[in-house]
């Protein structure tokens, strides 16, 4: 279609110049014919005809050509008659010209690439920290006064979608949190061989695999597991119901939403991270007790020897102590932004991004600070 | 307008679509003719934007054979789906506007695709897109989500009309409007496709644009098709079909089209 010709040629004519248009005016041919016309040098206060019986097929774009021309000739003055228009395609023409002329829309670059769009961004990048830091501090308010109320009226508690919770964040992780752990435990014992075979303390594998994952690693990775599986789950349930109007209808109805939605995810996950924490850190171990058999040819008994001689049932607790506070973070943050979520299926997408950021950098900073807090208290 | 008016340019026959165990279409035979405004109309889940879907490639049938433009679109290669493509536009429901685009740059996406053209002619062509669907001067700049229902549906039909198609598929394209903004719709639509020449093929649920702009009525029932003017169907004794058109709504709109039809209606038979 685009290859069958379409032309347009300029002669004089008894002290007139004709146009002579000829071919398919078709969107197909639109460049070249508007690398021609654009090419013709348009004459002033002349008589101009534009001829219009070569013309086979045309549609809206081919017509805008002609009228762009015919504009563009009355501008300069000329005097524009067309002539041999076919009857057929009167209607077309009338139709683009009724469209009216139109200004081109012009693309601005987008504000933010200018060097004042990156200062007023940071601007408003502090100025949104702020207001959402005490948005989120006041949806933790609601949060406790909820649990406050179903501590005094325990028969609204929702066991049901509690124990789905548990088994949704639990339960259905293990898999996950498992294998990741078993491997976080064979990379530590390995690294850890490779280093001090070199002072010939390779025992001291086990303490240091020992003391660092119960400590730190394994709550800290299971948190971010969990961070990123059940942190952006939530937000993209509470999102996309958000969407569906469901939590307007929940409200119309008399249901609370942060009742019915966020307690059962909140209790549902301070049960899970802990637990899941416990078995992390089993699963780490049997890794790296397997990695030490392996590289350093300490077998099983000795490896627990070792490893009841560098443990206390402190360093257990440190680690497990957090599991809590992490489980909270990820549950506030991950029903929180679901419900920032806006009436559209965009920013499902966004808030679920920002809430799975957040709270693995709010889980981390928290346990810097609990490793502060510890050292000072010497433990 | 184009030559050979009247002549089926989509036909459809023995068109099998199943889902699971559940058929939706089964035998089902259409001819959609040069310049004329067809309507489909049916039950929910009866499969008219399933049937939308088959002839436009988004929905592979279980069987039948569609034909459009004289070729058998089930059995084009890449290169020529995307030649027949260019004769096609399709609105759907919410216009799906691309939102990451404004107006201007979603009308010019299929130009882009398909044409070699200096920027300053897809500037040009977008604002006369813009201008054609009734969207005032300011629409090419904005993004879809700055839009109103009914803008983003006139936003898509420029679209759909970017590269000036024979054909063009409309999915519902007056649900969500306000039925002042719906008939402004429906004239549109009208208007375009008396002056452009095109080709429609409407699945609709508003009796009001069925009597305002199509030509003839398709109605899925049974699995398959029924074809008709409105006064061949208004006969039908089919008791879907007349619970349909003489339900309250059929007969209000019917009224309400009377009263209409000597100022704005025009056969596009005539004009074709």
């Amino acid at each position: 279609m685009a290859s069958a010709a379409a032309t347009v040629v300029a002669s004089e004519e008894a002290g007139a110049i004709v146009l002579a248009a000829a071919g398919e005016w078709l969107v197909g041919a639109a460049g070249e014919l508007d690398r021609r016309l654009r090419g013709f040098s348009l004459p002033s206060r002349r008589q101009v005809t534009l001829d219009l019986a070569g013309i086979d097929r045309l549609d809206t774009t081919g017509a805008w050509l002609l009228l762009r021309t015919e504009h563009d000739l009355i501008e300069r003055g000329n005097a524009v008659e067309l002539r041999n228009l076919r009857e057929d395609f009167v209607p077309l023409l009338d139709q683009v010209r009724a469209g009216g002329r139109l200004a081109p829309t012009i693309h601005q670059r987008p504000a933010h690439h200018t060097l004042a769009g990156f200062i007023a961004r940071i601007g408003r990048f502090t100025i949104g920290m702020f207001t959402r830091t005490y948005s989120v501090l006041g949806f933790f308010g609601l949060v406790c006064a909820t649990a406050a109320e179903l501590v005094t009226h325990p028969r609204r508690i929702r066991t049901v979608a509690t124990i789905s919770q548990i088994e949704q964040t639990g339960v259905n992780a293990l898999g996950i949190v498992g294998l990741l752990s078993f491997l976080i435990g064979v990379v530590i014992a390995y690294q850890g061989a490779d280093q001090l075979r070199r002072f010939g303390a390779e025992i001291y594998t086990v303490d240091l695999l020992g003391v660092s994952i119960l400590r730190e690693l394994g709550v800290l990775m299971t948190a971010i597991i969990i961070a990123g599986r059940s942190g952006s789950a939530f937000t993209a349930e509470l999102g996309t119901m958000r969407v569906n109007e469901e939590i307007d209808a929940m409200r119309t109805i008399g249901l609370d939403p942060v009742e019915v939605l966020v307690m059962p995810r909140l209790s549902g996950l301070l049960v899970t991270l802990p637990l899941l924490t416990l078995y992390a850190n089993l699963m780490a171990l049997l890794g790296g007790c397997l990695m030490c058999q392996a590289v350093l040819g300490i077998t099983i008994p000795q490896f627990i020897r070792e490893l009841q001689y560098a443990l206390y049932p402190r360093t257990f607790w440190i680690g497990v102590i957090k599991a809590p506070f992490f489980a909270a973070i990820i549950a506030l943050i991950g029903c929180y932004e679901g419900f920032q979520v806006s009436r559209s299926a965009q920013s499902v997408g966004q808030m679920t991004t920002l809430s799975v950021v957040e709270s693995i950098f709010l889980v981390i900073v928290t346990d810097a600070v609990f490793s502060v807090l510890f050292s000072i208290l010497g433990i | 307008m184009r030559d050979g008016a009247g002549e089926p340019i989509i036909r459809v026959r023995g068109l099998v679509n199943r889902f699971g165990a559940q058929t939706i279409h089964d035998g089902l035979d259409l001819d959609v003719r040069r310049g004329e405004v067809l309507g489909i109309v049916g039950g929910s889940g009866s499969g008219k934007s399933v049937l939308l879907r088959s002839i436009v490639g988004l929905n592979r049938p279980v069987g039948g054979r569609i034909e459009v433009l004289g070729t058998d679109v089930l059995a084009l290669d890449d290169r020529e789906r995307r030649v027949l493509e260019q004769q096609w536009g399709v609105l759907f429901q919410d216009g799906a506007l691309f939102s990451s685009l404004t107006v201007a740059q979603n009308i010019e996406v299929p130009l882009k695709e398909f044409y070699d053209m200096p920027p300053h002619l897809l500037g040009e062509i977008a604002a006369v897109k813009v201008g054609l669907t009734g969207l005032g001067e300011d629409a090419g700049a904005k993004y879809p989500a700055q839009l109103s229902g009914g803008m983003r549906k006139r936003a898509g039909l420029a679209r759909a009309l970017a590269l000036d198609p024979e054909i063009v598929f409309l999915d519902e394209p007056t649900s969500g409007l306000d039925p002042i903004a719906a008939g402004e719709f429906d004239k549109l639509i009208r208007d375009l496709q008396q002056s452009l020449g095109l080709t429609v093929f409407m699945v609709t649920h508003d009796l009001d644009s069925l009597y305002a702009v199509c030509d003839r009525i398709a109605v899925l029932v049974d699995k398959k098709i029924r074809v008709g003017t409105l006064d061949e169907l208004l006969r039908d004794d089919h008791p879907w079909i007349r619970s349909y058109f003489h339900g309250p709504r059929g007969r209000a709109a019917q009224i309400s089209a009377d009263e209409h039809s000597t100022t704005s209606r025009t056969p596009a038979a005539i004009s074709a």
